[in-house]
């Protein structure tokens, strides 16, 4: 098991050192200078630029060679550096960052486990009774489908607009500061409910086709068959069945949870709700390659680690994985 | 007597019809006897083994009956005869090796099998135990998963668990196909055990290899194209079989010793019948070096001696001129 | 009896694949959408970005689907939209799948190193971020067109199908033919493109509709960023330009819905096809 494990560790750590460095390489495959990009937006005199330039070149210490800015950057990394945005200069990346993580945390982490719950309970009961499988099938299909900015406009649109149920932009309401009182948690909710939405049905879309799709095909199997053979009630049938579809299904859900720190990118934009997908927009349209370089940094760490979770609750849960390490 | 059948006929639905697999099979298996069902594939013998205690779609049951210890056999009913599955009629199935769930302790899922079906695992245990050492099996499995045991072992645990609970009659589905060749003794050798110290009462034992069969089956019975054609001692089938078929199938078994330049294989010309639509009569009729006119009319199966049952018409003739 | 079996189960298959309703449903959705997509800009002598009639105007007998803010006909965008979504997806998706299949393919029949070197690259494309390197492309090249943003796509998408095929390769692997095409010595690639590839054919177009639907959802959100082509019209760009230009504030649903609700129903046909398709190859699975 030790080797399995030290094997695992050190191809992770092979591909977080590849995927930093690529990272790292981001800005400089920019065309031009992120220098030049932030002081063409300033509009400054040319002697002026000049001056502002040398500074700026030497406060992003870009005046080192190239071998010295990479390691910097990894001595950066431990630290927590992950330098300063230029759009929003002179904040650091780490902390435009760690403003936004919590609205992620917040949106994603009830959208992903509720769904993954309510999707994997309805996809276990529309595999055993026809007509709810009738219906619950197709929707499935639909909401899996649906982009996720779409139904992001579509729910904007209909509860939003139209029914004037809830907010469509923003965290919270302009007029307020984020502070700790009943007036700002119900304003933070009423603005939640609907990027939150959006997400989960798309997501109970998937779970609950996946649920659904791995339980016929479990209670397909030659060791279903045999119990039923020996006059087995269906409850326990179901039970083996339904603990036999969960694996992949938690694997499901630890890739997506692996993802929450990316944000969600699409429904973000449409609510204009300050998540790393919507700063990472920004980013993207300001040209701020270092915080564009800082988040996706970010997101890498987390998908590995997410990655590697994954590896471990295997070897806990399903014991083909445990016992079967000596590989293929 | 131990099972009776009667005309069960049995198809299998698939959209472009009814594929006849099974037709008008009638026999009886005595107390102790344990009786080989051989035939090429498709010949219909999975299909009457499963037929006894697994009838699902889509087989299709048409008719016949089935008894048991004198009690019915509800086949045709998935719900009914859960009351006799596993405790009076039990199948080792063909794909043994993956008849467990993989992500169970072995131990723990016979308790959880016993309990369901309202069982005292805790009574049963010790005797689960001497079948284990019976079939050379340690008791260290119980502990184990699926993934842990080679095929043999597998094999083997399934075989104690199918037949844990006494059943009249087991089937045992193409158990020895997977196996190297001295595993396969030591398998027909315990299922001869089972019945010895009647564990359990009666046997069906379905395989193509009929080499098997001469080690263990004290009858023989064969089937083609989905009718009976012959059903025998052991003995009798291998050296004084009647029906052309059988004839035909034993001659073309290599023996040991004869070698390819005294003797060629010979095998059977053409193949056999598709059964969605299968011909009238006797439906070894177009392969058989003996058919004449009466074979467009289907043989009944008949007694022609004590325990020696065949369906011919020529078999038939021949015995009315004796 | 061999000769017989090769048209049987062609002939099989195509049975049972009229009759699963999945599968007519699915590929009647898609046949309808490529009509659209096809024949739709024909309907209509209004260029889509053309500055034609009133702004904001919703649907009327002159413009079907109503206008943009600008005055743009919103019909004849969705229906060059619906365009670059085919073309995005097939060759999107075709790139994506070939790769993933050669990947696959490889790792899968050699295993060993070969195979956990690829696993490291599949890994590797994987973890890095796509978008990243998107932004690196749209930054040099100003100039962006559908089969760019497609082949991006492909190169992105591929490691999905890899894993798939890859598992699929193993258990092939393990199978009696091939034991003994390689005891007649065939090499490795012969084997891997006479034995085992046409039995896996049912399973690769399954992979392919898969890549299509994907390669469609990846397109429209990166139209929506505004990562995708600089030319052309695409659904992902309408709804980008709807929200941009407030079209939620003012409730011009005929601007934000349509685009959506076409390539939900083109991916959930897909995908549904995929199910019946699945049917139809597995047995087992058929519904009686």
């Amino acid at each position: 098991m030790r080797r399995y494990l030290g094997r695992k560790l050190l191809i992770y750590l092979l591909t977080f050192f590849v995927a930093v460095t690529i990272d790292w390489l981001i800005p400089r495959f920019m065309p031009g200078n992120p220098v030049d990009t932030m002081l063409a937006r300033m509009a400054l005199r040319a002697d002026a630029a000049e001056v502002l330039r040398s500074y700026y070149i030497r406060a992003f210490r870009l005046d080192l060679p190239l071998w010295q800015q990479y390691l910097n950057f990894w001595t950066a990394l431990f630290k927590g550096d992950l330098g300063i945005s230029t759009w929003l200069f002179p904040q650091p990346v780490f902390q435009l960052i760690k403003r936004a993580v919590p609205y992620d945390l917040f949106l994603l982490l009830p959208a992903i486990i509720l769904s993954w719950m309510a999707g994997n309970w309805v996809g276990a009961i529309a595999a055993r009774i026809r007509w709810l499988d009738n219906t619950i099938l197709p929707l499935g299909y639909i909401l899996t489908a649906s982009p996720y900015m779409w139904l992001a406009i579509v729910l904007a649109w209909a509860l939003g607009n139209v029914a004037g149920l809830f907010p469509i932009a923003g965290a919270y309401g302009f007029g307020l500061r984020p502070h700790l009182s009943w007036l700002f948690i119900r304003d933070l909710l009423w603005h939640w409910f609907l990027p939150f939405a959006s997400l989960f049905l798309v997501m109970f879309g998937g779970w609950a086709i996946g649920m659904r799709n791995m339980i016929i095909y479990e209670l397909e199997s030659e060791y279903s068959r045999y119990l039923e053979s020996l006059g087995t009630p269906q409850r326990l049938i179901r039970r083996y069945a339904f603990r036999n579809a969960m694996l992949p299904q938690i694997t499901g859900l630890a890739l997506q949870l692996g993802g929450i720190v990316a944000g969600a990118l699409a429904t973000e934009i449409v609510f204009a709700y300050p998540g790393i997908g919507y700063i990472i927009l920004n980013a993207v349209q300001n040209q701020d390659y270092f915080l564009i370089q800082g988040c996706f940094l970010f997101i890498i760490v987390g998908v590995l680690m997410a990655n590697f979770i994954i590896d471990l609750v295997y070897i806990v849960v399903d014991p083909r994985t445990r016992l079967g390490m000596t590989g293929e | 007597m131990s099972l009776q059948v009667e005309n069960l006929t049995v198809y299998y639905q698939t959209l472009r019809g009814d594929v006849q697999a099974l037709e008008s099979a009638t026999f009886t298996i005595q107390d102790g006897e344990i009786m080989g069902l051989a035939g090429e594939s498709g010949c219909g013998k999975t299909t009457l083994g499963h037929s006894l205690i697994y009838l699902k779609p889509p087989m299709r049951f048409i008719k016949g009956h089935v008894t048991l210890d004198n009690e019915e056999l509800p086949v045709w009913d998935m719900e009914r005869m859960n009351d006799f599955r596993f405790k009076k009629i039990s199948i080792i199935p063909q794909y043994a090796m993956n008849a467990m769930n993989p992500t169970r302790k072995i131990g723990k899922m016979a308790e959880e099998l016993l309990g369901s079906r309202k069982m005292d695992f805790r009574a049963i245990l010790p005797e689960l135990k001497r079948r284990l050492d019976l079939v050379k099996l340690s008791h260290d499995v119980l502990n184990m998963y699926p993934i842990e045991l080679s095929g043999g072992m597998k094999q083997r645990m399934v075989m104690v668990l199918s037949a844990l609970l006494n059943p009249s009659l087991l089937i045992a589905d193409e158990i020895t196909s997977a196996l190297d060749v001295s595993t396969q003794k030591a398998v027909a050798e315990m299922l001869v055990e089972f019945r010895d110290r009647e564990f359990v009462k009666s046997m069906i034992v379905i395989t193509h290899d009929i080499s098997i069969l001469y080690q263990i089956a004290d009858s023989i019975m064969i089937m083609y194209a989905g009718q009976l054609a012959e059903k025998a001692p052991t003995d009798v089938i291998i050296h004084s079989a009647r029906h052309p078929y059988t004839k035909l199938l034993i001659s073309s078994l290599p023996k040991v010793g004869v070698k390819y330049a005294e003797k060629r294989l010979t095998g059977i010309a053409g193949s056999p019948p598709l059964l969605l639509h299968p011909p009238v009569g006797c439906r070894f009729r177009d392969r058989c070096p003996l058919a004449f006119d009466q074979c467009l009319e289907v043989p009944p199966f008949v007694e022609i001696e004590k325990d020696h049952f065949v369906a011919c018409w020529k078999v038939l003739e021949e015995n009315a001129q004796a | 009896m061999a000769q017989e079996q090769p048209k049987e189960v062609r002939s099989e298959f195509i049975y049972f694949a009229l009759r699963n309703r999945k599968l007519r449903v699915g590929l009647g959705i898609l046949v309808f959408f490529l009509l659209f997509a096809i024949l739709g800009p024909f309907l209509t002598e209004y260029e889509p970005n053309a500055y034609v009639g009133p702004s904001a105007q919703p649907p009327s007998s002159e413009f079907w689907f109503g206008t943009t803010t600008f005055g743009q006909d919103v019909y004849s965008q969705f229906a060059h939209g619906l365009r670059s979504t085919f073309i995005v997806g097939l060759i999107g998706g075709g790139i994506g799948t070939l790769i993933g299949v050669l990947i696959g393919l490889l790792a899968g029949y050699r295993g060993g190193m070969v195979d956990e070197s690829l696993n490291m690259l599949t890994n590797i494309v994987l973890i890095i971020p796509t978008l990243a390197v998107l932004i690196i492309i749209a930054a040099y090249l100003a100039v962006r067109g559908i089969f760019t943003e497609s082949v991006f796509i492909g190169l992105t998408a591929w490691p999905w199908a890899a894993r798939a095929i890859r598992a699929q390769t193993f258990s092939l692997r393990a199978r009696e033919f091939v034991d003994l095409a390689r005891m007649s010595g065939c090499n490795s690639l012969r084997i891997v493109l006479t034995e085992i590839a046409p039995n896996m054919m049912s399973y690769l177009l399954l992979v392919f509709i898969l890549q299509f639907g994907g390669a469609i959802l990846n397109a429209a959100t990166l139209d929506f960023i505004g990562l995708g082509p600089t030319r052309g019209m695409s659904l992902g760009l309408m709804m980008n330009n709807a929200v941009l230009w407030a079209a939620l504030q003012l409730g011009m649903w005929w601007w934000l819905i349509p685009p959506g609700a076409a390539i939900a129903a083109i991916v959930g046909a897909l995908y549904v096809m995929n199910v019946g398709l699945d049917e139809v190859f597995n047995p087992k699975l058929r519904e009686m």
